[in-house]
């Protein structure tokens, strides 16, 4: 757009312009030369695509939605930034990302563990990285998520948002990919001795969410996060006194401080299920108890039923 | 016959531009504008009152002009305009208590229209991420003009219950902006040096001016009654908003807000209460569809179009100013695809 543009702004930036401007104008000439003689064609095109991304950011040009999700953020720097864990730590592996819709709403449910919910973050990236028509998870997440400094905001930046049903109504209403882990924290609190059995899968409200829009609910099995993060024991006492759900010890934390941070690499598969259709139910099957608390048994039996059977099938934790 | 419009807060800009617009609706035959101060901005063709809606004398007004609407605009946010947080509250709160104790005993008042703010549903990371009509806030506000909001919308809710024959229009408002209109925030934009809340990026919603008026108008002169939302279309994140104005971020831990709400005074950039300061960290969003549907407007600017408006209008170059940024992202692009090495590009 801007060549026209931005030459008339020069022109009115006029003499007065403060000379920092001129030494900045410089110094990207300077660059500019720089990059033109000691890269090929190739450098100049990725330079000039990197500065162009950099002004768009500098200058506020991009779109957010109403509940701050940034797609050019998201997929310039958090995917870029996660991809190396998600193909080289953890090597995940996607099966059934055809039952995955390629358009219109869908409710994603998976099994939640690991401590730290780095499987929300993988799925995400799974679905994003693996899904033939570009789709983007948006997840909901714990108020204790938005509550944090920096989490909170990479949080809405990367499309999540609170899980209420006042959101994921508003989400799947508008047809988008919603990404749900019913345990909580409950799934990832629980010590490594109950890995994959599945928790209490809350009181139902994501099938009320997708009764009430018709939206497909997609099981979702993860296995490998269990053990990223094997929680040994918890500290409740410090987890009151910090308002935390719990504080973990792990093999590595908090013996190793900050090194036992780094998630154990196991190998992860997460597989997608056969969608449960919901677009037969009328508008008064959401308020239906024992209806919503079935299809809640219903699916929370099938990804339990597909961790068995993906735990059957793996050879090896970490291999 | 028009309509006889009584319209509060007029010497504030939005209470005087009502004030002059509503006198050239062909629907309306007169409007009477008060406030207790004499008005500094151009009225038009409405006639002045120095009265004050604190005293329980405006319902002799009320009788005495014949009035049979009345537009109350006189919520205020601003509290060293007001004179300080005690005296503005005193406007708005028992302000709003006479003013609609003295609708109330009149007998001509049939409609009654309230300028309110998207502030009654508060802040908080507990929050949906769009708050229709219905919702409640999740942490209700404790301090300051969100808390005045608050109780002046249940005063006019008792009154609507007590005068169910009156048509009652709530107007919720996201922050107006735009060329001329001072509130809070667009102080704070003004700054060169913008602090923010440390690891917080809120999303923000803007009502252009013009929009602003025209929703009040049209709450006016209408039909409707019940509760609007009204915000321009979409969302700009703060982070955001502070790059198009060209402002440096200076980002404040705010695990003491209180504190971070003083430091915001202190340095005089802005006039915070806490729950603005927690406005600033968690942000809001509305949604507007009654407003689009019942009320039939689709607000002229969008969120981003009101601000963009605002920058353009209000705001000198700041120091990351957004033409500067272009200048030298060009200046970039030129030498790197200059023709040749031996020749420099200007």
């Amino acid at each position: 757009m801007s060549a026209d543009q931005s030459s008339d702004q020069r022109d009115s930036a006029g003499p007065g312009a403060p000379s920092g401007e001129d030494l900045l104008v410089g110094l990207a000439e300077i660059a500019g030369r720089l990059v033109r003689d000691l890269t090929g064609p190739d450098g100049v095109e990725a330079a000039g695509a990197l500065a162009a991304v950099v002004r768009a950011r500098l200058s506020g040009e991009y779109a957010v939605d109403e509940f701050g999700f940034d797609p050019q953020l998201s997929d310039q720097l958090f995917a870029a930034a996660l991809r190396p864990i998600y193909r080289h730590w953890f090597r995940v592996e996607v099966r059934g990302i055809e039952h995955v819709p390629a358009t219109g709403a869908g409710l994603v449910v998976a099994n939640h563990s690991g401590t730290l919910p780095l499987d929300a973050i993988m799925t995400q990236l799974a679905i994003q990285e693996e899904h033939p028509a570009d789709r983007r998870l948006r997840l909901l997440g714990a108020d204790l998520v938005f509550s944090m400094p920096f989490v909170g905001e990479a949080a809405r930046k990367s499309g999540s948002t609170l899980a209420c049903l006042e959101d994921a109504m508003r989400l799947l209403e508008r047809g988008e990919l919603v990404g749900v882990f019913p345990e909580g924290y409950k799934g990832t609190g629980k010590p490594f001795s109950e890995r994959y059995k599945l928790q209490r899968f809350g009181r139902g409200g994501f099938v009320s969410a997708a009764l009430r829009t018709g939206a497909p609910l997609i099981p979702c099995s993860i296995v490998g996060a269990e053990e990223t993060y094997p929680m040994l024991a918890n500290v409740g006492t410090l987890a009151r006194l910090l308002g935390l759900p719990y504080v973990p010890i792990t093999p590595t934390f908090p013996l190793l401080g900050p090194l036992g941070l780094l998630p154990l690499p196991s190998k992860w598969i997460i597989e997608f299920g056969a969608p449960v259709d919901t677009s037969a139910y009328d508008d008064t099957a959401a308020d239906d108890a024992a209806l919503v608390l079935d299809v809640t048994d219903q699916v929370r039996e099938t990804i339990q039923q597909t961790l068995y059977r993906l735990l059957a099938q793996r050879t090896g934790t970490f291999f | 016959m028009g309509r006889v419009v009584l319209v509060t807060g007029a010497s504030r800009y939005l209470g005087a531009r009502i004030s002059a617009v509503l006198a050239d609706d062909p629907t309306v035959a007169r409007v009477v504008a008060v406030d207790v101060v004499p008005p500094r901005y151009e009225l038009g063709g409405a006639a002045f009152v120095r009265s004050d809606i604190k005293n329980p004398a405006i319902l002799k007004v009320l009788e005495r002009e014949d009035i049979d609407t009345v537009v109350h605009a006189g919520v205020l946010a601003t509290p060293h305009q007001a004179g300080g947080r005690v005296s503005m509250k005193e406007t708005n709160v028992i302000g709003t208590m006479q003013l609609l104790a003295a609708c109330q005993r009149s007998s001509s008042v049939s409609r009654f229209v309230v300028k309110s703010s998207t502030t009654v549903y508060g802040s908080s990371p507990r929050d949906p991420a769009v708050f229709t009509e219905e919702m409640a806030a999740r942490v209700v506000p404790r301090a300051g003009y969100a808390k005045d909001t608050v109780e002046v919308e249940a005063y006019v809710r008792g009154f609507a219950r007590r005068r169910p024959d009156v048509g009652v229009v709530t107007l919720r408002f996201a922050n107006t902006i735009g060329p001329r209109v001072t509130t809070p925030l667009t102080a704070y934009f003004e700054a060169a040096f913008v602090p923010t809340a440390l690891g917080f990026d809120p999303r923000l919603q803007f009502v252009h001016e013009d929009d602003a008026l025209e929703i009040l108008r049209l709450a006016t002169v209408g039909d409707h009654s019940g509760v609007f939302n009204a915000a321009g279309a979409g969302a700009l994140l703060l982070s955001q908003a502070l790059r198009m104005a060209g402002r440096v971020s200076v980002p404040v831990p705010t695990i003491a807000s209180g504190l971070t709400g003083q430091l915001f005074r202190r340095v005089g950039l802005a006039d915070f209460s806490p729950d603005e300061v927690r406005f600033l960290a968690h942000g809001r969003v509305v949604d507007c569809t009654r407003l689009h549907e019942v009320m039939a407007y689709r607000p002229k600017y969008s969120t981003l179009e009101a601000f963009t408006e605002f920058v353009r209008e209000r705001l000198g170059a700041g120091p990351l100013d957004v033409d500067r940024v272009r200048v030298v992202e060009r200046a970039f692009q030129q030498a790197l695809r200059a023709p040749g090495p031996a020749e420099p590009p200007l």
